[in-house]
């Protein structure tokens, strides 16, 4: 805590410490409500007398053992992670996840390949139709999914020319993707690539080398952090995405974990709450962790873009 | 890389200095086995026109079959009667009838209208409020400085629909934990027994309810972008308007808020965007329910296209957001242009 000057401890505690904590609360809330609903019995979730706030079954056999010394893994199973293994166990929910892994590499790889390339040429070379192109890079970056799912879902049931269907393939989501990972790859690696001084790219040239070659072995390691969370990012993205997924994939074999946990762990009036709570949970874990790692990097990002 | 011949030999034109000699044979080596001239073909890429195109190439390709078409696709279809499984021989134009009928006729139309301003307005002043707030103050924090901003950015970076989920079961009226705090509460104090609202089953707290989840989401996307906006300002400006006898609020009105213009305009512009636009938060918490009450244009025109079939008259109300959308954009590349000059 930065002491500013004439401030003490009771004031601080007003304007600082119990704001920050609630909005602390505030954020994470709903994760430790997630993780209790998905460790309690499905009868002990709707029973309306048990604090709701406590997994009363769950911590009691936790004591109980931790009193007795004596770990029983069956017991741990039934009374805690009930939920957890269904999912794990008698769902799709690794098929998901392998799914979801799958389309967001793929989907990732394709976008930043033309993300780097459409980058450096909006960063470094002059020629007529480059601002328009930058401008036109920048309106599709801001181009929701939601103007453009109807018509998309449509092309993609039928592939003008080719008459394919890539509805219900992960194909169909690897073509879709790349429309918001594109621009959002080509605008935050065109900022990037910008903090990268010319005069090392034109030594490496007097020095004889090509632009491409100058491209490839002097900008691109250099511009390799950048690169590497813009691929962070277009994976989360693609992760996270849910509306062409939720139109696209109708079995549930082929759904992505967004999709296949709202889809098919609601079987109509019922909600499987534990489970969904879990796969919540689950589905959450691997994003948050990468995050968590590159915070610096998620900041330099939306500010390298907003200067871009 | 030097298996590609960029250029075969060193009697090229520029100013270079020469190659190790076995680079350089292997080089005419790979050049000679192809039957082309690489050094034409090559020279010619030197020239930023043709390598500006050609690295253009794959991101143009994307954009234009996979935006631009399908845009102008939907615009077509918009004007037409087409429906799900009805082959396009048997489509037929049916002029601007599609955007009359919604405007005119279709009582939800306008409910989603108004819903989606609603929506966009107050999640965005109450996100814009909140996130400088909690920018402000986690530019005091010292300790624990990475792990508050994570679990901060929690909420934006993990999957939409998942979070909801959790709120979807929060909001729930029986036997979730927002109605039992408040049976609890109103027990403790004396006041009887109180059934708790329905979150989501009554218009306008189902409308709320959908806006509290989106302040929720987004927050933290504020917050982080106001904190880079904050850590730009020249902290000599802060010690000028105290030596001029600013105080707190003064300080924050006359040095913060303009420190971090540039950002607000950038992160409320793009928030607009996605709050407008917004579809999953909906979907989840009340597929536009009840009685259609709670639409935004992407769940209606969903609900419309996908769910009742009617491809044409759904992106139609998709294509609605569109001058909205447009307006934002065009400020935002005017604002863009006309700050890099």
């Amino acid at each position: 805590m930065r002491k500013q000057v004439g401030e003490g401890f009771g004031k601080r505690l007003v304007v600082f410490h119990l704001p920050l904590f609630f909005f602390i609360v505030f954020t994470l809330f709903p994760f430790y409500w997630m993780f209790v609903t998905s460790i309690k019995s499905t009868h002990e979730t709707y029973n309306r007398n048990v604090n709701p706030y406590i997994p009363v079954a769950c911590t009691t056999e936790i004591a109980e053992q931790l009193r007795a010394l004596r770990l029983n893994g069956p017991a741990l199973m039934e009374n805690c992670l009930y939920h957890w293994r269904y999912l794990l166990r008698d769902t799709l929910f690794i098929r998901w996840l392998q799914n979801t892994l799958f389309i967001a590499i793929v989907s990732t790889v394709v976008s930043l390949f033309a993300g780097i390339t459409a980058a450096y040429a909006l960063a470094r070379l002059r020629f007529r139709g480059v601002d328009t192109f930058g401008i036109l890079i920048f309106i599709t970056y801001l181009v929701p999914p939601t103007l453009l799912f109807i018509p998309l879902s449509d092309l993609i049931g039928d592939m003008p020319l080719l008459h394919w269907s890539l509805l219900n393939s992960p194909w169909g989501l690897i073509v879709a993707y790349p429309t918001f990972l594109v621009p959002f790859c080509t605008w935050l690696l065109t900022g990037y690539f910008r903090t990268i001084p010319k005069e090392l790219e034109e030594a490496a040239m007097i020095d004889g080398a090509t632009r491409i070659q100058a491209m490839l072995r002097i900008i691109l390691p250099l511009a390799l952090p950048g690169v590497v969370s813009a691929g962070i990012f277009a994976f989360t993205l693609s992760a996270n995405e849910f509306l062409y997924a939720l139109i696209f994939i109708s079995d549930a074999a082929n759904k992505t974990v967004p999709v296949g946990v709202v889809s098919e762990l609601i079987k109509g009036d019922v909600f499987y709450w534990g489970e969904l709570m879990a796969g919540a949970l689950l589905g959450s874990i691997p994003v948050a962790l990468i995050y968590s790692f590159f915070v610096e990097h998620y900041v330099a990002g939306i500010t390298g873009a907003v200067k871009g | 890389m030097g298996e590609v011949p960029e250029h075969a030999t060193e009697a090229v034109a520029q100013p270079r200095l020469p190659m190790a000699a076995e680079e350089s044979d292997a080089r005419r080596l790979v050049a000679s086995r192809s039957g082309w001239r690489p050094r034409a073909a090559l020279d010619l890429l030197e020239r930023p026109v043709v390598l500006g195109y050609l690295l253009m190439l794959p991101a143009a390709f994307i954009i234009f079959s996979f935006i631009a078409y399908p845009f102008a696709w939907g615009v077509w279809m918009s004007v037409t009667n087409k429906e799900v499984g009805m082959p396009w021989s048997r489509v037929s134009f049916v002029g601007l009838r599609n955007y009359f009928y919604l405007w005119t006729k279709d009582g939800v139309f306008w409910n989603t209208v108004w819903n989606s301003f609603v929506y966009t307005g107050i999640a965005t002043v109450v996100k814009w409020v909140l996130g400088i707030w909690l920018a402000v103050l986690l530019n005091r924090v010292v300790r624990f400085q990475r792990i508050i901003r994570a679990a901060i950015l929690l909420p934006w970076i993990i999957p939409t629909v998942l979070s909801t989920i959790a709120f979807l079961w929060i909001f729930d009226p029986d036997f979730s934990v927002i109605n039992w705090t408040l049976r609890r509460f109103y027990t403790w104090m004396g006041w009887g027994y109180v059934k708790g609202p329905l979150w989501l089953a009554d218009p306008t707290l189902a409308l709320m309810s959908v806006t509290f989840v989106n302040i929720w989401r987004g927050i933290p996307f504020y917050a982080i972008a106001f904190l880079a906006g904050l850590q730009t300002i020249d902290p000599d400006l802060y010690e000028a308007a105290a030596i001029d006898g600013a105080r707190g609020w003064q300080r924050f009105w006359h040095v913060t808020l303009p420190g971090i213009k540039p950002i607000t305009v950038v992160v409320i512009v793009f928030s607009i965007i996605v709050t407008f636009s917004d579809f999953q938060i909906v979907y989840v918490l009340t597929r536009g329910g009840p009685a259609n009450s709670t639409h935004l244009f992407a769940t209606y025109a969903y609900q419309v296209a996908m769910m009742g079939a009617r491809l044409g008259l759904g992106a139609a109300i998709s294509l609605f957001m569109f001058p909205v959308l447009a307006l934002v954009i065009i400020f935002q590349v005017v604002y863009l242009r006309k700050d890099q000059r």
